[in-house]
């Protein structure tokens, strides 16, 4: 899905994580040590605002730059608010408010939750399952009101719930008790935009994550020897390696697919719903398949916290969740296909 | 050998829309005409000569080859554009579609000047069967074993044994057939093996049927007993056919044909559970679009990579092993869906005559054309496994 410019972003992205978060590294450290100076790193290069326009202090880059780099992050299973820093700035610079520096993260997260701007200009309501609320600065809140606005919001001015997701990341409550937000202004985006944005950075992140896993479960498999041979000489373990190689190729093509689609539209239109949802549905059956494999070849090895399987298996697993899970996008896609009826199935599949 | 998966993101390109609005419209006109019924995909499944020259007056067979050799000189993503949509349609191409695919592409590139500039017009206007011969009573997925034996003679070679389910042998034409022209080397167990051209109507080749579970007359037993083919019908080096499978299969293994086989009993699907299904229907439905947009976009992807003079090898095996198991659990996915809706829907009785099809050819679709265990291991070889 890379071009030229993709492949310069995302090698010195590659670059600053390797240096500052490799997974090894981490996995050892028993602490967030690292996070401050890697945190510092990645706004020197530009990249948690990557999709903030110059004119509003970002650093400008295409959607596709953008999630070119949300692969390699989870190639490296990142443990930071960059995915939904990006989210921030893009949520907030599409309805012209300008992006505060340090980390943000967005809400809602959850397609059922809904955050209220009332009359006096004041936010309430409450948001399930936020990711990183009580590390970041600055929320980009998403409130339906007269009309439907976007609201930056100190996270300082809410109510955050304890909380963390089955990586341990944080992932909390957040509650709006009349919150008066910092600035806002209307949005030309809706709910199911910022669900369909979200859940296209949690299948880009997901098939990074998964090509990490199976390039370490490979190794594995070659190296480990058990009954005089290294273990992925033998057939069976082959074959879940093969179908392992699968999940991760369609969950690679799909958002690949999606993120290509909403990169070229620069909008999230109907074919951005298409493929935005199947992306999530499928991405996510891949995550779930894929941990399962991965972790049968690794054995007793890979579920200890000492190695750094769990560092991608539980991230993805704990994505499912976030911006609608694959049933909830199954059945919106169900019901999209089911209305326009049979004669219209393949001509939408076949446009894509 | 790498754990580096590619999928370039290829989208077809605008000269495809014209293009596909023709063929949708030339099936269209078919269909009014009584050529083939949609909704009947044992039909899809059958030949039918006259149709297969229709195409053929339509440009739509061999697209990719040189036009000297009455080719069209058009992409791959315009072959793609055509595949599906005859797919899709459920019309029946079995006639010319083996010697489009497959048959074609190895004359090009292993056939003498003669052979090419005599056969593959003729494939074009649709006028030609093939058939493929690998399989032999001893010799399924393990290509290595055909023991069918070519002997060199004055001015060319003589068969003598057989070959095992060969779809079409009884309506084909042609046959490309692999025989041992020497034995296997102690270093080299894929040595000795030549591919050949083999002419249909020759004498001492005798074709009996094997009737298939499904119904339909599909496979045959090939028995060649002293057939003489001449010297300009081998195909490429021989002893050295082992050296020259992979790159077409590629080709072969990463077609809508990979994952469109049932589709039907989809389209069936939506139509039953109506405009507004409930919410165990559309999740149900909701995942199969999911499922089947990923497979489309990966064998989009593969048939632009090889455009672009890649080898996407792995990407292709992965391509078929995904597909196939797919299209194969499709009828049985459709069949819960549908278990709780109203006995009278109004499309009952097709659905459950294309699920009884779809059921019935089911088992074929991970064993055709390499089985779901050699695909495994042609990926499991890519990851440096093997």
């Amino acid at each position: 899905m890379t071009n030229d410019s993709d492949h310069i972003v995302t090698e010195s992205a590659a670059r600053i994580f390797a240096d500052l978060a490799d997974p090894q590294t981490i996995n050892r450290l028993d602490n967030g040590a690292w996070k401050a100076p890697f945190w510092q790193a990645l706004c020197d290069a530009g990249l948690p605002l990557a999709w903030v326009p110059e004119r509003l202090g970002g650093a400008g880059a295409t959607l596709a730059e953008g999630f070119a780099v949300l692969g390699v992050a989870g190639r490296f299973a990142l443990a930071v608010p960059l995915a939904e820093t990006l989210l921030a700035g893009w949520l907030l610079t599409r309805a012209g408010v300008a992006a505060p520096n340090g980390s943000m993260t967005i809400a809602p997260s959850r397609p059922s939750d809904r955050i209220i701007l009332d009359e006096d200009g004041t936010l309430s309501g409450s948001a399930i399952g936020i990711p990183f609320a009580s590390e970041a600065q600055h929320i980009a809140v998403l409130a339906h009101g007269r009309r439907i606005v976007v609201a930056l919001v100190a996270a300082s001015d809410c109510t955050i719930g304890e909380g963390q997701t089955l990586a341990g990341d944080p992932s909390n409550i957040v509650r709006f008790q009349r919150v008066k937000p910092l600035r806002y202004a209307r949005t030309p985006l809706d709910h199911t935009a910022l669900m369909l944005m979200g859940s296209v950075s949690r299948s880009v992140q997901t098939a990074g994550a998964l090509e990490s896993i199976l390039s370490l479960t490979v190794s594995y498999a070659n190296e480990r020897v058990a009954f005089e041979r290294p273990i992925g000489k033998f057939q069976a373990v082959q074959h879940n390696l093969a179908r392992l190689a699968g999940e991760t190729a369609a969950a690679l093509a799909v958002s690949g697919s999606a993120a290509s689609t909403i990169g070229q539209s620069g909008n999230i239109d109907k074919s951005g719903f298409f493929e935005g949802a199947s992306a999530k549905i499928r991405c996510v059956e891949a995550a779930t398949e894929g941990a399962a494999i991965a972790h049968q070849v690794f054995g007793a090895i890979g579920f200890t916290k000492e190695h750094i399987l769990h560092r991608f298996t539980l991230r993805i697993l704990a994505w499912r969740d976030d911006f609608g899970s694959e049933s909830y996008w199954a059945a919106e896609l169900g019901r999209h296909v089911a209305q326009q009826g049979a004669d219209e199935f393949w001509p939408m599949v076949a446009s894509r | 050998m790498s754990t580096n998966l590619q999928f370039d993101q290829i989208r077809l390109p605008r000269e495809c829309d014209a293009l596909r609005q023709e063929v949708r419209a030339f099936l269209a006109d078919e269909i009014a005409k009584g050529t083939f019924d949609p909704h009947r995909p044992g039909h899809g499944d059958s030949h039918d000569r006259a149709f297969s020259k229709r195409i053929g007056a339509k440009g739509w067979i061999g697209m990719t080859w040189p036009k000297k050799y009455g080719g069209h000189e058009r992409s791959f993503l315009e072959r793609y554009v055509v595949t599906e949509e005859f797919r899709v349609a459920n019309a029946p191409v079995r006639s010319h579609f083996v010697a489009d695919r497959q048959s074609g592409p190895i004359l090009l590139k292993y056939a003498s000047e003669h052979v090419k500039t005599n056969i593959l017009p003729r494939i074009c206007r649709g006028e030609l069967c093939f058939v493929i011969g690998m399989s032999e009573p001893g010799s399924g997925s393990d290509l290595f074993a055909v023991k069918t034996k070519a002997t060199k003679v004055d001015k060319g070679w003589r068969i003598n044994g057989s070959k095992i389910w060969t779809s079409n042998a009884h309506i084909a034409d042609y046959m490309i057939a692999l025989f041992r022209t020497s034995p296997p080397t102690n270093e080299n167990r894929r040595h000795g093996l030549t591919q050949f051209l083999v002419d249909m109507k020759t004498d001492g080749i005798k074709v009996n049927p094997i009737y298939q579970m499904s119904g339909q007359h599909d496979f045959n037993e090939v028995v060649f007993d002293d057939a003489f083919v001449p010297d300009d019908h081998v195909l490429g080096e021989i002893d050295g056919a082992w050296k020259q499978a992979a790159s077409e299969l590629a080709y072969e293994r990463s077609g809508p044909e990979r994952f469109l086989e049932t589709f039907y009993v989809l389209l069936e699907l939506i139509r039953a559970i109506g405009r507004e299904p409930d919410a165990r229907s559309a999740d149900g439905l909701g995942r199969l679009v999911a499922q089947l947009h990923t497979l489309r976009r990966m064998s989009v992807s593969v048939a632009g990579m090889l455009q672009a003079g890649k080898e996407p090898v792995v990407e292709a095996a992965i391509v078929k092993d995904l597909g196939t198991v797919w299209e194969q659990k499709l009828p049985n996915r459709v069949r819960e869906l549908t278990a709780f809706l109203a006995p009278d829907i109004a499309n009952r009785v097709t659905l459950e005559e294309q699920l009884a099809f779809a059921t019935t050819i089911a088992p074929k679709l991970t064993i055709q054309g390499g089985t779901t265990e050699i695909l495994r291991g042609i990926i499991a070889r890519g990851l440096g496994l093997r």
